[in-house]
C-alpha cells in the first residue's frame, strides 16, 4: 500500500462521513416531524404520516436511491449523486427513526401529560417542555443503531460513483488488483468509524440521562451497541419488540 | 420529459418478476443461513470459557458494524483469490446469511434471556436434568419472543438482496438496471421495483405483526 | 386575610362569603357501559373546604378529573365562577368549549396528583416557576421569589436545587402542593394525596395542606382515606355512592351521627 493509497482511502472517509452527517441530519428532521404527527390528535395527521412510512420503510433504500438519481431526472429534477444519496439515506432512515420518536414520546407517562394540562400549558408548551426532554434520551440508544445502520448504508452511495470510501476501494482494487488487502483495510476503517460515533452517541446519552435527574445505566462492560435496542427492530417493517 | 407507458411496463414485467424469483431466493436462502449460523454464535457466546467468546464476540461485532456491500465485494473479489469460487447468487446468500447471523444471535440472546429466572430456578428445584429445562422450559418460550423478530429480519434482508446486484446477481434491481441500460428509459423499470419491495415488504410485515399478536401474550 | 406573607393573596377571591364557585349540573360520566356519574348535581362555594368520601369506584377521582379538564362529562355542564368549563356559549347555544377557552378556564384551577407527577426533567425550582412564567407570564425572578416562599412554605428551602427523583415521596409531593399553589388558583384539587406515600411521611404532607387550609382562603375540593385530616380541615363532607352523593354535611355531622345507613357501613369500614 503507498502513500497515494491512503490518501485515497481517506478522502473516501471524508466523504463517507460527510454524507453520513448530512443523510442524519435530514433524517432526524424527518424523523422528528413524521414522529410527532404520528401522535396527533387529527386522524388525517396520523394517516398520511403513517402512509410516509410504510412507504419509505417498506421498499428499499438503494432503489429508492437509483430511483432519485435515473427516475427523477425524466421528470425534470437532475440530482447530483451525492443529493440523490442524502435524500435516498435520508428519507428513508427518517422513516425507521420517526418510529423510535413515536415509541418514545408514547412512553412518557401520561399522568405527566396531565400534570402539564393541570398546570394550563398549551400543546406545543407540553410538547416542548415536558415530554420531549423526557422522550429525547429514551430516543438516543436506538438513534445510536439507527445510525450505525445509515453509515453502513453509505457503502451504497458508491454505485452512483460518488467518491465515498467503498468506491475509492473500487479505484484502489482496480489499480492495485489487492482485493484481499483493500476490502479488509477499508472494512477495519468502517469499523472505527462506528466505533466512534458508538463513543459519541453514548456521551450524548450520558449527558441527556443526567439532565433529566437519572444516572445512566451501566453498560455493563459491552464493547459496542446492543442490536436489539428497538432501533434496529424500527429497520424491519414489522417493528415488533423482542 | 417523457410519459409513464403501461405497455413497456408489460414489456418489462416478465423479466423483472423472473428477478424477484432470484431476490426471493436469496432471501430464503439467506434467512436459512443466519438462522443457523446465529445460533451457532449464540451458543458460542454463552459458553463459559471467555477464550472462546471473546474472539467471537469480535468477529460478531466486526461484521455486525461494517456495510453488507463491501463484505460482498470481499467475498465476491477475493474468495475466488484463494481457490474459492462460487456462482454469483451463492456469493451473496453467504454474504447476506453472515451479516445477518450477527442480528440473528442477539435475537437468541435476548430470546433465552427474556425467560424469567423463576423459570430456571423452578425447573432446578424439579430436578429437572438439563437437557429437558432446555427442550420443555426454556427453549418453547424463547420461540415465542423469536420467531416475529426472526420475521422482521427476513424483510430487512429481503430489502438488501438489490445489494446483490452489485455483485452480478440477477435479481431484480440487476434486471432493472440491464433493461435501462439497453432503452435508456429508466422511469418504468426502478419505479415498478420500489413498488414490487412494497408490495410484498408491507403485507409480509402485517403478516408478523398479527402473528406476534399470537405468540406474545 | 392569609395569615402568612407567603401564601397567595390573590386567592381572596372576591367571593370569599359563601359565593357559589362550582356548580355540576346533571353531569353523567360513563366509561364504556360503567356509569361513574349518573346525573350528579352538587355546588361547592367559594373558600371552602370540601372532602369528598365513600368507596372506591364511587367516582369521586372522576369528579376532580371533570374540574381539572383531563376528562369530558358525557352529559350535563360544570360551571366554575360562574364561566362554563367545558362548555361556551355562542351565539345563546351552548357547544363544547375549544381549546382555548378551557385553557383560559382552567387556569383557576389547580390540582395535586397522588402520583405526585412532578416533571423529571426539571429541577426543584423550575418545577415551580414553569408555568407561572410561561402560562401566567410572570416574570422570571417574580416566579422565583414566589417559588421560594412557596418552598419555605412547604420546608423545603434546602432541596431547590435538586432533580425530582433525589427526593422522597413525601418531599416530592410537598413540591407538588408547591407548584400547584404557585398558580394562584382559586380552586385546589387534592387527589388522594398521600396515598402513595409511606406511611412515615404522610404526617408531613398532611401538615402543609392543614396550615394551607387554615390560613388562606383557597377553595379545597379534597379525595381521601384520611378521615381523621378530612374531620380537620373541611367544612363541608359529601358522601358519595354508585355516582351520587347520598348525604352531606358538616364533618361532626358526616362523622358522628350520619344518616344514611351507606355512609354508616362506610365510616365503620374505615375509621
Amino acid at each position: 500500500m503507498t502513500g497515494a493509497l491512503w490518501e485515497l482511502f481517506f478522502q473516501g472517509v471524508w466523504i463517507t462521513v460527510q454524507l453520513m452527517v448530512y443523510s442524519a441530519a435530514l433524517a432526524a428532521a424527518v424523523a422528528f416531524g413524521i414522529g410527532m404527527a404520528r401522535t396527533s390528535r387529527f386522524w388525517i395527521v396520523r394517516f398520511l404520516s403513517g402512509t410516509y412510512m410504510e412507504i419509505f420503510r417498506g421498499t428499499s433504500a438503494l432503489v429508492l436511491m437509483f430511483w432519485l438519481f435515473f427516475a427523477l431526472p425524466l421528470l425534470g429534477w437532475q440530482l447530483a449523486g451525492v443529493w440523490a444519496g442524502t435524500l435516498a439515506l435520508g428519507l428513508s432512515y427518517g422513516a425507521y427513526g420517526s418510529e423510535v420518536v413515536r415509541g418514545a414520546l408514547q412512553a412518557v407517562a401520561p399522568a405527566q401529560r396531565e400534570a402539564a394540562i393541570a398546570l394550563s400549558f398549551s400543546p406545543w408548551q407540553r410538547m416542548r417542555k415536558v415530554i420531549l426532554p423526557q422522550a429525547v434520551p429514551e430516543m438516543l440508544p436506538p438513534f445510536n443503531n439507527l445510525l450505525i445502520e445509515l453509515l453502513k448504508c453509505t457503502a451504497l452511495a458508491s454505485l452512483l460513483s460518488i467518491g465515498e470510501l467503498t468506491f475509492q476501494a473500487k479505484l484502489a482494487r482496480l489499480s492495485t488488483g489487492q482485493s484481499a488487502q483493500v476490502y479488509g483495510i477499508i472494512l477495519v476503517l468502517y469499523f472505527v468509524i462506528a466505533f466512534a460515533v458508538t463513543r459519541i452517541m453514548r456521551l450524548l446519552e450520558r449527558r441527556a440521562k443526567a439532565s433529566v435527574g437519572r444516572a445512566p445505566e451501566p453498560s455493563a462492560g459491552r464493547l459496542f451497541r446492543k442490536p436489539s435496542a428497538a432501533g434496529r427492530e424500527a429497520l424491519t417493517t414489522g417493528g415488533g419488540r423482542p | 420529459m417523457n410519459t409513464w407507458s403501461w405497455g413497456y411496463v408489460g414489456d418489462i414485467l416478465p423479466d423483472l418478476l423472473k428477478g424477484l424469483w432470484i431476490t426471493v431466493q436469496a432471501t430464503l436462502y439467506g434467512s436459512l443461513v443466519s438462522f443457523a449460523l446465529g445460533l451457532v454464535w449464540a451458543l458460542a457466546l454463552r459458553s463459559p470459557s471467555r477464550r472462546l467468546t471473546w474472539p467471537v464476540s469480535i468477529v460478531v461485532e466486526f461484521i455486525r458494524n461494517t456495510p453488507l456491500l463491501v463484505q460482498l465485494f470481499f467475498l465476491f473479489f477475493v474468495l475466488p483469490g484463494w481457490g474459492l469460487t462460487f456462482p454469483p447468487l451463492a456469493t451473496g446468500v453467504i454474504g447476506l446469511g453472515l451479516h445477518y447471523s450477527t442480528f440473528t444471535a442477539e435475537v437468541y440472546r435476548a430470546g433465552i434471556d427474556g425467560v424469567p429466572a423463576g423459570q430456571w430456578e423452578a425447573a432446578t428445584a424439579l430436578s429437572l436434568p438439563r437437557r429437558r429445562t432446555w427442550s420443555a422450559v426454556i427453549l418453547p418460550q424463547a420461540f415465542r419472543r423469536v420467531v416475529p423478530v426472526l420475521g422482521n429480519y427476513v424483510i430487512a434482508m429481503f430489502k438488501d438482496t438489490p445489494m446483490l446486484a452489485a455483485i452480478t446477481v440477477g435479481d431484480m434491481l440487476f434486471q432493472a438496471n440491464s433493461i435501462s441500460a439497453a432503452t435508456f428509459d429508466y422511469m418504468e423499470p426502478i419505479t415498478v421495483v420500489g413498488v414490487l419491495f412494497i408490495v410484498i415488504s408491507y403485507p409480509t410485515s402485517l403478516l408478523l405483526r398479527a402473528l406476534e399478536r399470537r405468540l406474545v401474550r | 386575610m392569609s395569615a402568612d406573607p407567603n401564601l397567595p393573596e390573590e386567592t381572596a377571591n372576591p367571593a370569599v362569603d359563601g359565593t357559589e364557585l362550582i356548580r355540576f349540573d346533571h353531569v353523567t360520566k360513563r366509561f364504556g357501559a360503567h356509569t361513574v356519574l349518573d346525573s350528579l348535581d352538587f355546588t361547592v362555594s367559594s373558600g371552602k373546604h370540601v372532602t369528598l368520601i365513600g368507596p372506591s369506584g364511587s367516582g369521586k377521582t372522576t369528579i376532580l378529573r371533570l374540574l381539572m379538564t383531563l376528562l369530558t362529562p358525557d352529559e350535563g355542564t360544570i360551571k366554575v365562577g360562574g364561566d362554563y368549563l367545558t362548555h361556551e356559549e355562542k351565539g345563546g347555544r351552548l357547544v363544547p368549549a375549544g381549546e382555548k377557552h378551557t385553557r383560559e378556564v382552567r387556569k383557576n384551577i389547580g390540582m395535586v396528583f397522588q402520583q405526585f407527577n412532578l416533571f423529571p426533567n426539571m429541577k426543584v425550582l423550575r418545577n415551580i416557576t414553569e408555568a407561572p412564567v410561561h402560562v401566567l407570564g410572570l416574570g422570571k425572578e417574580a416566579a422565583e421569589e414566589r417559588a421560594r416562599g412557596l418552598l419555605d412554605l412547604v420546608g423545603l428551602t434546602d432541596h431547590v436545587d435538586k432533580y425530582p427523583t433525589q427526593l422522597s415521596g413525601g418531599q416530592q409531593q410537598r413540591v407538588a402542593i408547591a407548584r400547584a399553589l404557585a398558580m394562584r388558583p382559586q380552586v385546589l384539587l387534592l387527589d388522594e394525596v398521600t396515598s402513595a406515600l409511606d406511611p412515615e411521611l404522610v404526617a408531613g404532607v398532611l401538615d402543609v395542606l392543614r396550615d394551607i387550609a387554615h390560613t388562606t382562603d383557597i377553595t379545597m375540593l379534597c379525595v381521601t382515606h384520611e378521615m381523621n385530616f378530612a374531620r380537620d380541615i373541611s367544612d363541608d363532607v359529601l358522601m358519595f355512592d354508585a355516582g351520587r352523593v347520598i348525604e352531606s354535611g358538616t364533618p361532626e355531622k358526616i362523622f358522628t351521627e350520619p344518616e344514611h345507613e351507606r355512609t354508616r357501613e362506610f365510616l365503620s369500614a374505615v375509621l
